[in-house]
């Protein structure tokens, strides 16, 4: 079993990528700020798995809360509310680390193939 | 005596939607298993049969054991699947984890990516459950969703919504209702319903109070 890295309570960023593929993922948290509410086991990676691949080594998986407030805006609910999303670690950065759009190496490369292929 | 029943119009038949592609396979892949004597027509059946067995009362029974049995509360906050095994029911390989309500926090369960539901404790989700306006609606305006349910949350109470996108599945145990002292387990399990264990609805107290 993978180790995790980061621990309850510890700020943390979703990387804000956008990679080709199956991704379990929600959009609306990437490159949001949330909390490690709970470490949740470590599971075969379904980004692999959804090509047929073994998905090992296994990924951990946190809880991660996030307040409703920051990822909406206009969230017109109790200043409050909160949302607690299960998120793989490989998505998961320090919440110091500055880096807003990318924070992957190739990340970049990616997305300006996919931008090029969009033309 | 003629066939013409006049110009009203008739409910369609399951057959006249045209078969999805993913139908057609599934429908040609168990022809080959049983052709090959991989499975019979029974086995397919008796698949069917079970999974359409599954439904919220085993969920009900499960939070009406929590309700009167905290020690049992406890085991299934540390393990749902093992919890569950004492009720007799089995719910496979995938975990499920039960989330708590409280005086101050309402949980209410949402899969934004697929459809990701405890079928072991609640049967087959409701068509709703996996529509896209509660798969999107739920995570942006989630009061707003409860109230179109007639489920009113007071502005003190945190709304913690839950994403199961990824590996576990979840369980909402809701607050037990005040007035329910002398319920037998057997009856609270009847206050629970479904939807108070995705957190749309909250137990009812008894009837006739």
């Amino acid at each position: 079993m993978t180790p995790h890295r980061f621990a309850p309570g510890e700020r943390v960023r979703v990387r804000a990528a956008e990679p080709p593929g199956h991704v379990r993922t929600p959009h609306y948290t990437r490159g949001h700020l949330g909390v490690i509410e709970s470490r949740a086991g470590s599971f075969a990676n379904p980004e692999e798995l959804a090509y047929g691949r073994s998905g090992e080594p296994s990924v951990p998986l946190y809880r991660v809360r996030f307040e409703q407030k920051q990822l909406w805006p206009d969230y017109a609910g109790a200043p409050h509310d909160t949302i607690v999303v299960d998120i793989y670690e490989h998505w998961l950065e320090p919440a110091e680390a500055k880096s807003r759009r990318t924070t992957r190496p190739g990340t970049d490369k990616i997305k300006a193939r996919q931008r090029r292929s969009k033309r | 005596m003629s066939g013409d029943h006049g110009p009203h119009p008739h409910q369609p038949d399951l057959e006249d939607a045209p078969a999805s592609e993913s139908e057609l396979l599934a429908r040609a892949v168990e022809e080959l298993l049983i052709e090959q004597s991989v499975i019979t027509a029974s086995d397919m059946r008796r698949a069917i049969e079970s999974g359409d067995a599954r439904s919220p009362a085993s969920g009900a029974r499960l939070v009406a054991r929590c309700w009167v049995d905290p020690a049992f509360e406890r085991r299934v906050l540390a393990s749902v699947n093992d919890a569950a095994r004492e009720l007799g029911l089995d719910l496979g390989p995938v975990e499920v984890r039960a989330v708590k309500d409280t005086e101050r926090v309402h949980n209410v369960i949402v899969c934004t990516l697929c459809s990701c539901y405890p079928v072991g404790l609640l049967g087959a989700s409701p068509d709703w459950y996996k529509s896209r306006a509660y798969r999107s609606r739920v995570v942006r305006e989630p009061r707003a969703v409860l109230e179109e349910f007639g489920t009113h949350l007071p502005q003190d109470v945190e709304l913690r919504v839950h994403d199961s996108s990824a590996d576990l599945r979840y369980l909402v145990i809701p607050l037990r209702p005040a007035g329910t002292e002398g319920m037998s387990e057997e009856a609270l399990a009847t206050l629970v319903t479904r939807d108070c264990m995705i957190g749309t609805a909250l137990p009812a107290p008894p009837a006739g109070d």
